[in-house]
């Protein structure tokens, strides 16, 4: 009986670890993988980084504000995608001849879209984008007002008759 | 009645909306280069010699360009639909080669001339196999044109009308659906005006 006790208690443990061990290890996976390829990153980009450190802070700068096309989720500052490595480039060439962080903003947004940018511009196109957020917290906030105030008046206070006072009264008494 | 009416009117707005977004294709990116002048540029010909293409030279046709590589699998889906489609004579199709020596070949160091030679006839090799639905094929070597395209994925397909305005871009491989019931009616269309 105690076995059977312990086996279950064991199975359930091990259950428990595994479910653990499933929820943690995405992550840990990719906390490493990105560990990992920053690591490639530095090594890959060091000489660069020694010919003109402003410049490869500069484009550090703009490339995170920038979304790599290919991976989508990952911006193009810490891409490995091939085309991320040219728009890098490209982006280089356009800071050595000068041009600003919205010039060259914008030359990747008549190339790719808005969907470049991980801050998309505000304009009329974007307003839902912007603003929807807190037009359905508005809304919602409305709603709850509302629905509050309805309540309120269903539990209207209860008002005693002078009968019912007296009663009451009566029965405290006895 | 109405009680129960209300959330489940919104329960299911809200189910419809998210099993809308999930069909989507995230990787389908609306180009901002449809209406817009398709961007200049004077390359290599695949032909050899110092012949060289520039998208003024046609001025007056609606044509297609076609984003391919012999290392792009999906163009070798691809390509067949073309050949056949090339054959029927509706439209001239030019074919953009984007990148052919990538960046782990060995041969990506060498200087300019002998890494165009070596695109050259790896990509003659591959359309002599495969078929050539191209009247004439650049050479992008470095993929500079196709950032100037917004091009982000290859197999890519620009519509381009007779004034030179991009007026359809297709990203992965054309499928003869997609031909007969998209491309070639905007192409009849702009063939009119």
């Amino acid at each position: 009986m105690k076995r059977v006790w312990m086996n279950g208690a064991l199975n359930g443990v091990y259950a428990l670890s595994v479910s653990m061990a499933i929820w943690f290890a995405p992550q840990t996976a990719l906390a490493q993988a990105t560990a990992a390829s920053s690591g490639l990153t530095a090594g890959r980009e060091a000489p660069l980084m020694a010919e003109d450190p402003k410049l490869e802070a500069r484009l550090v700068d703009i490339s995170q504000e920038l979304r790599c096309l290919v991976c989508q989720n990952e911006s193009l500052a810490s891409s490995h995608a091939e085309l991320a490595d040219d728009l890098r480039r490209e982006v280089r060439e356009l800071i050595r001849s000068g041009k600003s962080d919205q010039e060259i903003k914008d030359f990747l947004v008549a190339r790719y879209g808005d969907f470049v940018l991980y801050r998309p511009e505000v304009k009329p196109l974007t307003w839902v984008l912007w603003f929807g957020p807190f037009l359905l917290l508005v809304i919602a906030a409305v709603g709850l007002g509302m629905y509050l105030r309805q309540r309120r008046a269903l539990a209207a206070p209860a008002v005693l008759s002078d009968e019912a006072r007296e009663r009451a009264k009566q029965l405290l008494k006895g | 009645m109405k009680k129960v009416l209300i959330p489940l009117v919104l329960f299911i707005g809200l189910v419809v909306f998210l099993a809308v977004g999930l069909k989507r294709d995230p990787r389908e990116i609306p180009s901002p280069l449809i209406g817009k002048p398709a961007p200049h540029f004077t390359l290599f010909t695949l032909e050899g010699g110092d012949a060289k293409f520039s998208p003024s030279d046609m001025q007056g046709q609606v044509w297609m360009l076609n984003v391919w590589a012999t290392w792009c699998v999906a163009c070798r889906e691809e390509h067949p639909v073309l050949v056949a489609f090339a054959e029927k004579n509706q439209v001239p199709i030019v074919g953009l080669s984007y990148k052919e020596i990538q960046p782990q070949d060995p041969a990506y160091k060498a200087p300019f001339d002998e890494k165009l030679q070596l695109a050259r006839e790896r990509s003659e090799v591959w359309l002599k196999r495969h078929g050539n639905p191209y009247v004439t094929s650049v050479m992008d070597m470095d993929g500079r044109v196709g950032i100037n395209y917004g091009v982000y994925g290859v197999p890519e397909t620009y519509v381009i009308d007779k004034a030179g305005v991009i007026r359809y871009k297709f990203v992965g491989a054309v499928s003869p659906a997609l031909l007969a019931e998209k491309i070639l009616p905007l192409i009849a269309e702009l063939n009119k005006s």
